[in-house]
């Protein structure tokens, strides 16, 4: 199928695009990687009258140490992501999760800015970026803000960003030491989620000290199994690892589609919470 | 209308493109390169795959103005004054293809497979090869032909 | 007679279609351009059901880069409605089927309104301008309730939604048998729609010659012989002043032996607007206006006698059309009734099918048409029966197949199966399969009462193939004949052309054919060129589908090589100035028995004729000869499938941990051929039993209309297969071929699912619905629970 028209401008700065951005309302589009608007506008089922394509501004690419984060340009592919250094050492549960999106062609162009920015639950990095306790910074015209992830996801395809806003970077604490792992469960290998469960543990002494657990389209948003993670603490074996999963899906408002039902997600989100905490905790 | 350079198989071509022509649109209909073939409308099938400045590409999810300024391989552009790259002659020994309709997208990615990974098992083909759709061959002679190929030097 | 060094039939010779499909030279369908061309975009129904109350496209023409755009309604005078070759029954219900709707719309998709444009994308544009008012009508989408009075109609003007009722009653009545039976068994099995994703979408060009009324359609087809007959009946455009070009053609699996509404639109456009036009489906179009496969409810009994021997075979099924009867849509599950019977002896077979209007897309061949959907329900319920009586699958089929000395064997369904060794293929299947020792270590998982259960699954298949004897056809009352066609030419300088009417899409014939013929002339596989697909070029044919083209096709051009030899002979005989009788003919070369210096090789000959200069007396001046078969019966390839699965009673997920088949598809031409044939059948078959549905909601959308919704599995979701063969060679032609493109696809689908159910039967499971996905799984395993 057929892209509608659009007008289309190639900023060469943040400011520029905040600008073009704030000129077009409500009708502007941020270009990144474009593997999310791409489809979307082939299938019409979006139709912008601008298209900003920020994919060749400097500066907004790569990985940098800041202290006790990494900070990651909005720009970065997936497949730069994938491969950082910093990423593997001090984000690994991105690095792990980020694998996982679409297929290698499309990580080449997708950007972590672009699939955060796009919102959309089925996303694997949304979930991610919750677990993570990351922080996402945009530029408008009123300056810069940063919003933590937790406020970042407000509803199905939609960020806290305004209109007029880029997301120019995202920050990420490191998370040295704790355990990790992504459970992806799809029906074939390039299709969405089902579930996806992003699960981070800190251990000490055998025990579960911390747990953080991020949920993948289970409802309008990324969600946290707070309810899990509360359980998970000071979790010992298995079984009790187990137990807490079954709180998994507190919470939860899955959707009904053609790949599967509210009821089974739930039952996913809990066997998979299970499995991606056993994995993580080296319980497995 | 906006200008865009783009090398394409070691030509450079100039032309004023609509903002929304797609690159596959744009290889296809503005220069004739028909070598390399659509498939879906949902970037799944990877029918359209190529190389965009050394990484692969589904080019219908890229609008020719990014490639601006971009070089290009397509799949027109493996063989060398009529010499195959050992992809090809591994898809051809192998048995790798049937209709043909996916096998430009299929050498492309694997280009890129081996190049990220010059000794993959036949897992990582599988894996790697996830965003290639075939209906003829059930992908085992596919990967059989990576793997061969993968014992040959691949060149960029 | 032919060439003993070498010979070709059997080698796994490289392919000579490759060079092209590597370096990307390919002459695809949409990578047509000529000059002045117009393109082609169609607005669609979004609609399952609705009348037509106003289509406007008067905004359209305004539209930046409109040459022409019309409704229905404009088109309809000169565009007929488009052709049902096969109508089962005498009273079939045949509905009126314009390739544009003009007054009601009966799926969503069916076309509404056209837009011609300078370029793809101001068509696409403009296709936004159009106005359409609907009045929505009720959709009918469950076969059952459709049938039921008062339903809602798909064709309100034939007062019913039920289009035909085929019975087959053959051997004891099954009512009687059923009584005598120590055990029967009922089952339901859903065959669920299926998108045929060939993987280049259909396109159609069409060139017209407006001063002579001359057409060339360019087209993603698999039949352009019939297509050429049937578009000049639907458009009125003369045949003689028709010429269908089937370029390289990307895939079909069925859903390109088709006579589509484009095809016939396209030409229209030509003709009205005296300018050459070209349309090409996006996937998400294709999913609505390419035709969809299986679609049927099965309701299968079986009676038989405690020790396994099977008494007889009673089958119900309902068949769903879609919204109109295309090409051979009725057709589809009688190809299937003659196969439900499969390999086994029985006393008894009473089927019937009842084909049903729905407000979906219509349904015709996908992928083994009908013989999969039969093969099914007779490979699942041979499984559930040996559950039932506490027997081994393999053990139950062995108890009732077809011996290998009982052979030709007439079944009870009619048909007459010339070969076959079943033993001999399961015996080696089970032995690659390793199939005690899996059945070791399912029993032990389940005694351990492992998440993780492995099952696996049987399949002893056969198939009809080699479609097919005329007669039967004409009984069966399709419209047209199965034979086929080849020609021969021998060129002056000793090259040779093979014209066939078969019309390849990725099946590999030229590189086939050349094996055959350079085998029979004696000539080098090199030195073949094989000419299809292209009406000018090949005016005779039937074209490909039903794994007949090597059967049929292929059987033509070792017939036609003959004559060729034989003419060549009386050439040679006379040169030689020697009987004909004793010349003997090796590797290309004439000579005379007890003279060896005395030869003329058959390129000599060929040249000798091409001058003419001394010929035998009468002789015309060509050796090249043309040779049509119609096959007296169909053959008949069959296998065994072993399937072993590892389900995760956790979540429901399948996984496929080894697969094995051994399949005996006769004499083979092109090993290498075969084996990838075989593999592209089980990836598809597994696909229906794992991954892949048609899902329409109640409003009758439907839901998996991309490629994102509707799962193709990937490289990543299937494993490597095993294959082998057997080789009992086919009697009914004379090269001893089966015909193996539909073979994997048949055989896999019950493969896999007898082995997700096999798992789970410890757990009180006994049937999960295709695709067996993760879901599935899961819920079955919970209602069993309970």
């Amino acid at each position: 199928m057929i892209p509608p028209a659009f007008d289309y401008t190639r900023p060469a700065t943040v400011d520029e695009a905040v600008r073009a951005l704030a000129d077009a309302g409500d009708e502007g589009k941020v270009l990144a990687g474009g593997q999310s608007l791409l489809p979307l506008l082939r299938l019409r089922l979006a139709f912008p009258e601008l298209v900003v394509d920020v994919g060749r501004i400097p500066g907004l690419r790569g990985v940098r140490e800041v202290g006790d984060s990494l900070t990651i340009g909005a720009l970065t592919t997936h497949h730069e992501v994938i491969r950082d250094p910093l990423v593997r050492r001090y984000a690994g549960l991105l690095a792990a999760a980020t694998a996982t999106v679409a297929d290698p062609a499309v990580r080449h162009r997708g950007t972590l800015g672009g699939s955060l920015a796009h919102a959309d639950p089925a996303g694997d990095l949304p979930a991610v970026m919750l677990a993570l306790d990351g922080e996402l910074v945009a530029v408008g015209p009123r300056g810069r803000r940063t919003i933590p992830a937790r406020e970042f996801f407000v509803d199905y395809l939609q960020s806290a960003l305004t209109a007029d806003e880029l997301l120019v970077e995202v920050r990420i604490p490191k998370a040295d030491g704790w355990g990790f792992h992504y459970e992806k469960f799809q029906r074939v290998a390039q299709a969405w989620a089902i579930v996806g469960v992003a699960a981070l543990v800190r251990r000490d002494n055998g025990h579960i000290a911390e747990a953080r657990v991020g949920l993948t389209n289970m409802g309008s948003t990324p969600l946290r199994a707070s309810a899990a993670e509360a359980a998970l603490s000071g979790a010992g074996d298995p079984d009790a690892v187990a137990r807490a999963a079954q709180e998994a899906a507190e919470g939860t408002r899955p959707a009904q589609d053609t790949s599967a039902s509210p009821e089974y997600r739930a039952h996913l989100a809990r066997v998979l919470t299970k499995r991606a905490v056993l994995t993580a905790a080296g319980m497995g | 209308m906006t200008r865009i350079s783009v090398k394409v198989d070691g030509t450079t071509y100039e032309d004023e493109v609509e903002p929304r022509l797609l690159l596959v649109h744009y290889l296809r209909d503005r220069l004739g390169l028909t070598g390399t073939p659509i498939g879906c409308d949902t970037s799944n099938c990877g029918a359209c795959t190529v190389d965009l400045d050394g990484e692969s590409v589904k080019s219908c999810s890229v609008l020719a103005v990014q490639a601006d300024g971009s070089d290009v391989t397509t799949v027109e552009g493996l063989a060398h004054n009529g010499e195959l790259s050992g992809l090809q002659r591994a898809f051809h020994e192998r048995h790798a293809l049937q209709c043909g309709y996916c096998t430009p997208g299929m050498l492309m990615a694997a280009r890129d497979l081996l190049r990220e990974n010059p000794n993959p098992s036949a897992d990582d083909v599988r894996q790697g090869l996830e965003g290639n759709l075939c209906r003829c061959t059930g992908y085992q002679n596919i990967v059989r032909a990576v793997l061969a190929a993968s014992g040959q030097e691949v060149t960029a | 007679m032919s060439g003993t060094v070498e010979r070709e039939v059997g080698r796994p010779r490289l392919r000579k279609e490759d060079a092209r499909l590597i370096t990307g030279q390919t002459n695809w369908t949409d990578n047509i351009s000529v000059n002045g061309l117009l393109h082609v975009a169609i607005l669609r129904s979004p609609m399952a059901h609705s009348r037509l109350d106003r289509v406007d496209v008067s905004a359209a023409l305004d539209r930046p880069g409109v040459v022409a755009a019309f409704s229905g309604a404009d088109l309809a005078e000169g565009l007929g409605s488009l052709p049902c070759a096969w109508p089962v029954t005498e009273d079939i219900v045949l509905p009126d089927h314009p390739p544009i709707a003009v007054d009601e719309v009966r799926y969503a998709g069916d076309p509404v309104a056209v837009v011609v444009a300078r370029d793809r994308y101001a068509a696409a544009d403009a296709l936004e301008a159009i106005e359409v008012d609907y009045t929505p009508l009720p959709p009918v989408l469950d076969l059952e309730a459709a049938l039921a009075e008062g339903a809602p109609l798909v064709h309100s003007d034939k007062g019913t939604n039920r289009c035909y009722d085929w019975p087959l009653k053959t051997g004891e009545d099954f009512d009687s048998v059923r009584e005598c039976a120590e055990v029967t068994l009922k089952r339901r099995y859903h065959q669920q729609r299926l998108i045929p994703n060939a993987m280049e979408p259909r396109a159609v060009v069409v060139t017209p010659l407006a001063a002579s009324g001359e057409y060339t359609v360019y087209s993603a087809t698999q039949i352009p012989h019939i297509l050429r007959v049937m578009l000049s009946v639907v458009t009125g455009v003369p045949e003689h002043k028709l010429r269908v070009v089937a370029p390289d053609v990307g895939g079909g699996f069925g859903s390109k032996l088709q006579v589509y509404g484009e095809e016939a639109i396209a030409l229209t456009l030509a003709r009205r607007l005296g300018r050459p036009v070209k349309w090409t489906e996006s996937r998400s179009e294709g999913y609505l206006a390419t035709h969809h496969g299986r679609g049927m409810i099965q309701d299968v009994e079986i009676a038989a006698n405690r020790d396994g021997k099977l008494l007889g075979l009673k089958v119900d099924l309902l068949a769903d059309m879609g919204a109109y009867l295309m090409l051979v849509t009725p057709g589809i599950p009688i190809l299937g009734a003659f196969m439900y019977p499969a390999i086994y002896k029985m006393d008894s077979y009473d089927f019937t099918c009842t084909g049903v209007f729905t407000t979906r897309t219509p349904t015709d061949a996908y992928r083994g048409a009908g013989r999969p959907e039969a093969t099914y329900a007779i490979e699942r319920i041979m499984d559930d029966l040996a559950a039932e009586l506490d027997l081994d699958p393999v053990e139950l089929r062995h108890r009732n197949w077809i011996g290998h000395e009982d052979f030709p064997y007439t079944s009870i369904a009619g048909l007459t199966y010339d070969s076959g060794n079943y033993e001999a293929a399961t015996e080696k299947a089970l032995a690659l399969f390793g199939y005690d020792k899996l059945r070791a270590e399912q029993a032990d998982r389940n005694e351990r009462g492992d998440a993780v259960r492995l099952g696996i699954g049987v399949s002893t298949y056969t198939e009809m193939c080699g479609l097919a004897p005329s007669r039967v056809l004409r009984d069966l009352r399709y419209a047209a004949g199965g034979w086929e066609a080849a020609t021969i030419r021998m060129l002056p300088t000793g090259k040779v052309e093979v014209v066939t009417g078969t019309s390849p899409h990725g099946q590999g014939h030229v590189t086939c054919w050349s094996q055959i013929a350079a085998d029979v002339l004696g000539v080098p596989f090199e030195d073949v060129e094989v000419v299809h697909g292209d009406t000018m070029a090949a005016p005779q044919g039937m074209d490909t589908y039903g794994s007949r083209s090597l059967v049929v096709g292929g059987s033509a051009v070792h017939h036609a090589a003959l004559k060729v030899v034989e003419k060549a002979r009386k050439v040679a005989a006379h040169l030689l100035e020697a009987s004909e009788h004793d010349l003997e003919f090796t590797d290309g070369v004439f000579s005379v028995k007890g003279s060896p210096d005395a030869r003329k090789t058959i390129q000599e000959v060929a040249f000798e004729t091409f001058s003419s200069h001394d010929l035998p007396d009468g002789m015309a001046p060509t050796i090249n000869a043309e040779y049509l078969v119609d096959p007296d019966n169909f053959s008949y390839p069959h296998g065994t499938h072993l399937c072993a699965v590892e389900v995760d009673t956790e979540t429901g997920r399948t996984r496929i941990r080894s697969y094995v088949c051994v399949d005996d598809v006769g004499r083979v031409v092109n090993p290498a051929i075969v084996e990838g044939q075989v593999h592209g059948g089980l990836a598809q078959g597994i696909a229906q039993a794992l991954f892949e549905e048609a899902v329409y909601d109640e409003e009758g959308n439907l839901l998996s209309g991309t490629m994102a919704d509707y799962l193709v599995p990937s490289a990543a979701d299937l494993p490597d297969f095993v294959t082998d063969r057997t080789e009992t060679p086919s009697s009914t032609n004379p090269l001893g071929v089966k015909g193996v493109g539909e073979a994997g696809t048949i055989a896999s689908t019950p493969a896999a699912v007898n082995a997700v159910v096999d798992a789970l039967r410890p757990l009180g499971v006994r049937d999960v619905r295709m695709p067996c996905t993760p879901e599935r799984v899961w819920q079955t395993l919970r209602e069993a629970a309970r």
